[in-house]
């Protein structure tokens, strides 16, 4: 944690209620970003954003401040998100097979079309976007933001074994997307027993 | 050994965290197509790292609606506190006014016992 904000939040655990707005300002872009990724929605991204701050004004006391309050934050995002998608579920029905292939008909995802864009950043951004959202949010918090497995498994109410798997299934999807490598969701299946 | 029931080992294998055994270790040291998927690993965890550093901006106002969600709260919990230090307040002075009572009541007792015990003689 910089010292400033490592000022900013002993200033707002002692009540500072302008401290933690100064908190706010330095970070909800960062945490913005965090949220858009796990969600791929503006709008969820959006709820979840302001539902972390929240949260994390009221549980402000106990931040004991031996992580930095960036990593505390993108816990708190990831709970929020992992709540925020389940809700969205809930209410549209989305498919969250795990094994499920990633489909994408837009004409602009086209192999040649990626062919020509050449860009590794962007395909990836949106391959990220493609994946179920189970898998997206364990591989963006480990090799994105690099939260520990343990946390992760924490923020998101499963074990640290489960989100392994998921890390692992996650980062298999997007090879296969990004390179177009050898196996197909099909191909796995028939060999996975 | 198949190369299809290697994926998601060497999706676990390319952070370091978890080591490849020897069986494995020999296949891939001989297996190009293996390999080859290695390098692509590689390759997507280093560009997945490369996106910590992209920012993507919210559309304004996200900002103010934030502050104005805590500046509510923050108003809420300044309102309850000040009326839970009333409370505590009016209790403490309902508290310090009976004991002060209690206290001259006693004395007045002692004193009026006092008073009487010659008159007893």
């Amino acid at each position: 944690m910089t010292a400033d904000l490592a000022e900013l939040v002993a200033l707002a655990k002692e009540g500072d209620q302008q401290a933690f707005e100064e908190l706010v300002r330095a970070t909800y872009v960062d945490t913005y970003t965090l949220a858009l990724r796990l969600t791929g929605d503006e709008e969820d991204a959006r709820d979840v954003v302001q539902e972390s701050y929240l949260r994390a004004y009221k549980g402000l006391k106990r931040f004991r401040g031996d992580a930095r309050f960036s990593t505390w934050m993108y816990r708190i995002t990831a709970n929020c998100a992992a709540n925020q998608l389940g809700k969205r579920v809930k209410h549209r029905h989305d498919e969250l097979d795990d094994d499920g292939a990633m489909i994408d008909d837009r004409p602009e995802h086209d192999p040649e079309a990626q062919a020509d864009a050449g860009d590794l950043r962007r395909r990836l951004t949106s391959a990220l976007a493609e994946l179920p959202p189970r898998l997206r949010t364990v591989v963006v918090l480990r090799d994105v933001y690099d939260l520990p497995h343990e946390a992760i498994a924490a923020e998101l109410g499963i074990s640290e074994s489960a989100a392994k798997v998921r890390l692992h299934r996650a980062r298999r999807k997007l090879r296969e997307r990004l390179f177009n490598g050898r196996d197909t969701g099909e191909e796995e299946q028939a060999h996975a027993v | 050994m198949r190369c299809e029931d290697l994926g998601e080992t060497l999706a676990a294998a390319v952070d370091g965290t978890a080591s490849l055994d020897t069986v494995v270790r020999t296949h891939v040291d001989h297996c190009l197509r293996c390999q080859a998927d290695l390098v692509q690993y590689r390759r997507l965890l280093k560009a997945m790292r490369a996106l910590r550093t992209e920012v993507l901006e919210p559309a304004p106002g996200l900002l103010a609606d934030i502050l104005a969600t805590i500046e509510e709260v923050g108003e809420r919990h300044a309102i309850r506190s000040l009326l839970s230090g009333r409370r505590a307040a009016y209790l403490g002075g309902l508290a310090a006014a009976t004991a002060a009572g209690a206290a001259g009541a006693i004395v007045l007792t002692t004193r009026s016992k006092r008073g009487r015990l010659p008159l007893a003689g």
